[in-house]
């Protein structure tokens, strides 16, 4: 794939009018049009028409572009820019510009060889956790200069049971009338697989029988977002053989990241017939939830009533445009009172290994973020999509953040408890 | 140069390599693209003042520049110019709630001074589409318009002085916060609506209004829009002002049912989405009033907002026809002709008979109240025959203009775009006035040259 071979009409779809701007949290920041979603696309097109040629200043500003996808929301003209993106991000590794030893070492050890192989990233899970927890973590910390140091902190904790542990690979109640597959994502697997298992129990209490194949590949989002392609269309194709869409009333994502590369296998896979069934099958959980009119919990999943506020996930919002049925979901909830966040839908700063590849802005991003939930006096931030939990729980570890289908779920299991 | 500049601004603040530039070679403009030498971002008064000095002494023309959301390609550089980008200047200075203005630098953003001056009960008035990111001084150098031109005026009803920095690098100050001035000259309505041709503009005084305590939205359906237009003639006979009264043609309803899905009847010719603000009681009453002299005149439907969502919920019809008919074809080619209000329904017609005969796809919407419509055509840069016919379609559209005793441009200015047909409608004595002017304060032709005229 390479931005010369791309249809140029979507370049061209473009009509700088700027709109896009105040959505850019990288212009917001320095101001400078290349950092804009149309200063980004007038680079594309130039190369695309060989005014410039692919250099390290071009592969270095699709580096610092978030793919937060605000952009896409704001435009009048519905470009699109996560094809354009994304495409760029291809051909630059595609060329090599920006190819470093180390650089290319990490690339292998999580594109090629964690991210494709579920099994081998479960038993670096399981690793990471005795590390985690037998105490040699802290003695690693002692020893590692500063800027490991700073990136170690950032790794996840890993849970103590994956989603297989919870999950069986089919779960049925009473009369259930649907038939969806839960996808259980790969930071989700390891890190949230609670969050799986109340997707599944949410599921379960609306009639619903859902299958989760025990080892799923990853989607392939992280792939395409960071310029291998062909690692993606793999992924897609195997997921579409463990889970043929033509079985399933819905495909369940509960992650934002992972649904918003998920609706777009056509795309990706143009001439895989089952490709356009699976987008259309494609939902987020909350999503769904809301289309099959979900049960309204009789208890609060709390004792005392709690004040909660929701954080829009950019690929949920943007990539997937789902921002009301999130907040609907919660608002059914009893016992919880939901304020308004500012600046709801800005990105935090995770953006999928941004706060590795360009720590400064996503730390810039990250502070904001924190200051407008602190401003709301919420004891719970709500927001579904593990990224996000992983870069505000950093920063923020005395605030308990929760995916608002886990919310949910606690509210259920409490009417059981009263029962 | 180059080096003078670093020095002055430092080397963040000065822009040379291709990938910086390429950015900056165009507006919100189709089809005009040029790349400037650099592009430079003072902060204050005294670097635009000290800017313009070192390019005067190496004869570079400038280019000043806001969001750069124009759309007749007045920030398009000319060869060999400099970009000078006033985005760093985004000051609100002070509000006076005693004097009712507000002080700003032009990179202040237009909805950030309408949200300042609401804070303290207040209103700026001038909307125009892209006034989340557009700056003021752009809105100040273009006269910018907006939806509520018929009651509240344009931007240059709301200037009371401006700062500007002159070619020869002096800096003056037209105006004050007096409501009452007969000094002089009144130099600074020359600046308003300049397009960057005379001066730079680096702060402005600004007059607010008392912010309207309520407001009503309605949308009604025609079935052809002579009939809309004389529902507006009779609002307006029935001596209503409105705030709003914008419509859409029926190519823009089908683009923006298409696009939103909400319901709007396909079949009807015009649709008019009208809003009444200021007192509770008198809001009631004209909305009343407007509502049955719609019906008098063979309005299909007459929907009324109840509360603030659905007034959002009525108004997105005609906030998303630009929105809608972008997504139809790669290239949209936006028009701002203006006409007496009482041709806006012939104009109409003749826009669409123009495009059927030349097999051009446009949709029609804008300001009914004043006459400003905006013909978007739909098109494809690429097909240089096609582009041949919205040229045709565009000089036709222009004489018909012309000949009801309208204007090339209602509110985005001339620019590249519209510079070819300004002699047709000023004349030589206007025209040449206006070159001699130029002349005089610009001898050296170093501002935004070859903008407005040649």
């Amino acid at each position: 794939m390479s931005l010369k071979k791309l249809d140029f009409s979507i370049l061209q779809q473009c009509m700088h009018c700027g709109m896009c701007l105040p959505s850019c949290p990288t212009y917001d920041t320095t101001k400078r049009e290349r950092n804009s979603p149309r200063g980004r696309i007038a680079l594309m097109r130039a190369v695309a028409t060989d005014e410039i040629p692919l250099s390290q200043s071009f592969a270095d500003e699709m580096s610092f572009c978030l793919g937060c996808l605000a952009c896409q929301s704001a435009c009048p003209a519905a470009v699109d820019y996560a094809t354009l993106f994304e495409t760029s991000r291809a051909e630059i590794e595609a060329t090599g510009v920006s190819v470093s030893a180390p650089r290319r070492l990490l690339r292998f050890l999580t594109l090629d060889l964690l991210f494709t192989r579920p099994r081998f990233l479960r038993v670096v899970g399981k690793l990471l956790r005795f590390y985690q927890v037998s105490g040699a973590e802290n003695l690693v910390r002692k020893i590692l200069p500063k800027r490991l140091r700073e990136l170690e902190r950032q790794t996840p904790r890993m849970a103590a049971q994956f989603s297989n542990d919870l999950i069986d690979p089919v779960e049925s109640g009473d009369g259930s009338s649907k038939k969806v597959a839960l996808l259980t994502g790969c930071v989700q697997d390891l890190v949230f697989s609670q969050v799986n298992r109340d997707t599944a129990d949410v599921l379960l209490a609306n009639s619903c029988e859902v299958h989760t194949p025990s080892v799923q590949p990853c989607c392939g989002s992280i792939h395409s977002h960071n310029g291998e392609p062909g690692m993606a269309r793999e992924n897609a194709s195997r997921l579409l053989d463990l889970l043929p869409p033509q079985d399933f009333d819905a495909i369940i994502s509960n992650a934002g990241g992972c649904g918003s590369h998920l609706r777009h296998f056509s795309k990706l896979l143009p001439n895989e017939p089952r490709a356009a069934l699976w987008d259309a099958k494609v939902r987020d959980v909350h999503e769904f939830l809301a289309e099959i009119e979900v049960r309204s919990p009789d208890v609060a999943p709390f004792e005392e009533e709690k004040r909660v506020t929701y954080h829009d996930s950019c690929h949920l919002a943007h990539g997937q445009k789902v921002t009301l049925e999130p907040r609907q979901v919660i608002d059914l909830i009893p016992g919880i009172e939901r304020v308004d966040l500012s600046e709801s839908d800005w990105c935090c700063g995770s953006a999928g290994v941004y706060s590795l590849t360009q720590p400064e802005q996503s730390q810039l991003l990250l502070e904001r973020k924190l200051g407008h939930i602190r401003a709301t006096g919420a004891e719970i931030l709500l927001t579904a999509n593990p990224g996000c939990v992983l870069q505000i729980q950093n920063e923020m570890p005395e605030l308990k953040i929760m995916n608002p289908v886990s919310l949910l779920a606690q509210a259920y299991r409490n009417e059981s408890k009263k029962l | 140069m180059i080096d003078a500049l670093t020095a002055l601004l430092g080397a963040e603040n000065v822009l040379t390599a291709k990938e910086d530039l390429v950015p900056y070679s165009f507006d919100g403009t189709a089809t005009f693209r040029e790349l400037p030498v650099a592009v430079v971002f003072p902060r204050t008064t005294e670097e635009v003042a000290r800017c313009v000095k070192i390019c005067r002494e190496h004869q570079t023309p400038i280019i000043t520049r806001g969001s750069g959301t124009g759309l007749s390609g007045g920030t398009v550089p000319t060869p060999g110019a400099i970009v000078l980008c006033l985005v760093h200047m985004t000051k609100i200075v002070e509000i006076d709630p005693a004097n009712l203005t507000l002080r700003a630098e032009p990179g202040a953003i237009t909805a950030d001074i309408d949200a300042a001056a609401a804070e303290h009960g207040l209103f700026y008035p001038p909307d125009p589409g892209s006034m989340k990111i557009s700056t003021i001084g752009g809105n100040v150098a273009e006269n910018s318009g907006g939806l509520r031109g018929l009651k509240y005026g344009v931007t240059r009803d709301y200037v009371m002085a401006v700062t500007v920095v002159l070619p020869d690098g002096e800096v003056a100050t037209f105006g004050n916060a007096c409501v009452k001035d007969v000094a002089g000259y009144s130099m600074k309505d020359v600046f308003i609506g300049s397009e960057g041709t005379l001066g730079i503009i680096t702060e402005v005084l600004l007059k607010l209004l008392p912010r309207p305590e309520a407001r009503r939205t309605m949308l009604a359906t025609f079935s052809s829009m002579e009939a809309a237009a004389e529902t507006v003639s009779a609002i307006i006979a029935a001596r209503i002002i409105p705030c709003t009264l914008e419509f859409l043609d029926q190519m823009t309803i089908r683009c923006v049912e298409d696009y939103t899905k909400m319901g709007l009847p396909t079949d009807c010719a015009a649709l008019l989405l009208m809003e009444t603000d200021g007192h509770p009681a008198a809001v009631e009453d004209e909305a009343n009033r407007m509502a049955a002299i719609a019906r008098s005149h063979g309005a299909m439907e007459v929907m009324t907002a109840a509360d603030e969502a659905e007034s959002l919920k009525l108004a997105s019809a005609r906030r998303s026809a630009f929105a809608s008919l972008a997504r139809v074809r790669p290239t949209t080619i936006l028009e701002d002709v203006t006409v007496p209000r009482s041709h806006l329904a012939e104009m109409v017609t003749f826009i669409a008979e123009t495009a059927a005969k030349l097999e051009l796809t446009v949709g029609t919407f804008g300001h009914m109240g004043d006459g400003n419509l905006h013909p978007t055509f739909l098109t494809d840069e690429r097909d240089e025959e096609e582009m041949k016919r919205v040229h045709q379609a565009l000089d036709l559209i222009v004489s018909k203009t012309l000949s009801l005793g309208g204007t090339i441009t209602g509110e985005h200015g001339v620019g590249l775009a519209k510079k070819m047909w300004l002699r047709d409608q000023l004349g030589d004595a206007s025209l040449n006035l206006m070159k001699k002017f130029k002349e005089t304060i610009d001898p050296d032709c170093l501002l935004n040259p070859h903008k407005i005229f040649d």
